[in-house]
């Protein structure tokens, strides 16, 4: 279960650009719950993100992950129960590593000695299997650079590096808005088997309405750095987007503004 | 190109080949240009040469190689803790090591080798003295000169085959993953500050390594003999790719050493041949690495005019 509380960030304090990111946010998730989050151009959502992962350290405001309080960690001692996608393909792997070594860096981090072989033939046919789930030839190209494959398939990639080590959480920030639609569709098909198979509690970015209201459990909306719409259950299968359209302008006396909003259902 | 000019390009190229697999792993590995390169290779001289003066060659080898990586830790932590630019950080580690480095001389700006070196013991260890050849004094100093040989191409040997097994056990992939993808790393669960401080600490380890070799077979040292080094090693790196390629970290580690082979084989025959004088070679070396790392450049512009080209015919 993660929890935030009262959660308070501001960029820039002190300048001219000062810029308060979130606003006094609070949110539970549950272990079962798949978040869908939805929002104008620098709302905050990725800010929230980056509040969890421990990309920056939040100004006030407690997180806890499974009772575990996450706000004074860094970065990488986060990662462990963190997994992060971004939506730049390029982020999340090493183009010069082979997908295999790739793998055994995202698998190894607590299990392996460091003076161990990094690659290990009993851990192949492992990698082998994950790869093939996803349909795509990883598997019989395992020491081939990552840089050599497509956006698509580097971010499936990453998908599973993100989640092969078993996080405590998965944040997903827009992770199929770089790819074609084709291979977006793939994308998000593999990673709703995962989450479904895994059962790990996780939050999605996506501009994509329609996908917001069909895809998890629960959506939030958010704007100005705080979470304005939080909606599951029958309140969310009666919603559509021309709804949600509504209740965001009547709740913020403006239109909902996202350049890569889309609206169709 | 005479037997001993080859014999000495293939002896100091072994030596240096030290320093080329050190700087091929700060420069292509961690991706960084790592300018503590000068100051831990006179390190490992000053630490080598005391050494050995005070009995200890082979000590002073394993000192040199942890002293360098001690210093490289310093511009690692610079760089990481303390956010200082790496080229500054590797800057002021190298300006501070002057000083240091003085003091390990005992304050002197040379030291003159006795004769307990490495070479030395192998010397005596193989019998290798005028009586035992018969006064022959040729077969002597080719005895001799072999037996440098021997010992670089030992320790590049052994130095090559711990590096590759290094960088390919976890700790060393997490190292070449920082090099490689330092976004990714530092929001995976790897500590990717710490990977560099590691990754240069082994880098400068390698660099002092070969000045502490390279002191011990002249049987001199000066306060003055790493300047430059960077650049040699840069070369060795470079005409090493230019010959074998730009792939994975075994393949770049082996080219690395050919490269310093062939380097020191080529400097030789230019200035044997009178091409330029010898105090040119800093200049060339400059040229050359300067013209190696814009050839990329120059590369895609070609093509960029190409591509104008093509358009205006069209
Ligand atoms: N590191 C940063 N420094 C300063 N301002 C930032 C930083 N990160 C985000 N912001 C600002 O915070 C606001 C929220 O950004 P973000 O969370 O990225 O929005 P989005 O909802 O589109 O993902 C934006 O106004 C953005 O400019
Ligand atoms: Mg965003």
């Amino acid at each position: 279960m993660l929890e935030l509380r009262h959660v308070t960030k501001t960029f820039a304090k002190g300048t001219v650009n000062e810029h308060t990111a979130l606003r006094d946010v609070s949110l539970t998730l549950q272990d079962d719950d798949f978040i869908t989050i939805l929002g104008s151009n620098g709302a905050g959502k990725s800010t929230l993100f980056g509040a969890i992962a421990g990309t920056f350290y939040v100004d006030e405001g407690e997180i806890l992950l499974d009772g575990k309080h996450l706000e004074g960690l860094p970065e990488h001692k986060r990662a462990r129960a963190v997994g992060t996608l971004f939506q730049d393909p390029m982020k999340g792997t090493a183009p010069d590593l082979t997908i295999e070594e790739n793998l055994s860096l995202a698998c190894n981090q607590t299990r392996r000695f460091p003076l161990a072989m990094a690659v290990q033939k009993k851990d192949l046919q492992f990698y082998r299997e994950q790869l093939s789930a996803f349909q795509m030839g990883l598997e019989d190209r395992m020491k081939m650079k990552v840089g050599l494959l497509s956006g698509g398939q580097r971010q499936a990639l990453t998908l599973l590096m993100a989640t092969i080590a078993h996080p405590k959480l998965l944040l997903l920030d827009e992770h199929t808005a770089a790819l074609d639609p084709a291979t977006a569709e793939k994308v998000m098909a593999i990673t709703v088997q995962i989450v479904r198979e895994q059962k790990i509690p996780t939050m999605m970015i996506t501009h994509n309405m329609g996908q917001a209201l069909t895809t998890g459990n629960r959506t939030i909306m958010m704007d100005a750095g705080q979470i304005i719409l939080d909606i599951a259950g029958d309140e969310r299968k009666e919603m559509t987007v021309p709804k949600l359209m509504t209740l965001y302008s009547g709740a913020r006396g403006k239109e909902l503004d996202n350049d890569r909003m889309l609206l169709s259902q | 190109m005479s037997l001993t000019m080859f014999l000495g390009g293939l002896q100091e190229g072994l030596f240096y080949a030290l320093l080329a697999m050190g700087v091929f792993i700060s420069f292509r590995i961690l991706n960084t240009p790592d300018l503590t390169t000068e100051g831990s290779y006179t390190l490992g001289v000053a630490v080598s040469a005391v050494l050995t003066v005070a009995g200890h060659p082979v000590l002073g080898l394993l000192c040199a190689f942890l002293a360098g990586a001690a210093a490289g830790s310093v511009t690692g932590l610079l760089q990481t803790k303390v956010g200082i630019h790496p080229i500054l950080a590797g800057i002021l580690t190298m300006s501070g090591l002057y000083t240091i480095n003085t003091a390990v001389m005992g304050g002197k700006p040379d030291v003159t080798l006795t004769k307990t070196t490495i070479f030395n013991k192998l010397y005596e260890v193989f019998n290798i003295n005028l009586q035992a050849f018969n006064r022959d004094r040729q077969a002597f100093t080719m005895a001799k000169e072999i037996t440098v040989l021997i010992v670089g191409a030992v320790l590049a040997l052994l130095v090559l085959a711990l590096l590759i097994w290094f960088f390919r056990t976890h700790i060393g992939l997490c190292i070449r993953a920082t090099g490689n993808n330092e976004a990714m790393v530092r929001s995976s669960s790897i500590n990717a500050g710490g990977m560099k401080v590691l990754g240069l600490a082994v880098a400068n380890g390698c660099t002092a390594l070969a000045g502490g070799v390279m002191t011990q077979s002249g049987g001199f040292a000066t306060i003055s003999n790493g300047a430059g080094v960077l650049v040699v090693g840069l070369a060795s790196v470079i005409i090493g790719e230019a010959i074998v390629g730009r792939r994975g970290v075994t393949v770049g580690l082996i080219s690395a050493i050919l490269g310093s082979v062939l380097y020191q084989c080529l400097i030789r025959l230019a200035t044997s041949l009178n091409i330029f004088p010898a105090y040119y070679l800093k200049l060339v070396s400059a040229v050359i690495v300067a013209i190696a790392l814009a050839l990329p450049m120059i590369r895609e512009n070609l093509g960029r005019h190409h591509r104008k080209g093509g358009k205006s015919h069209a």
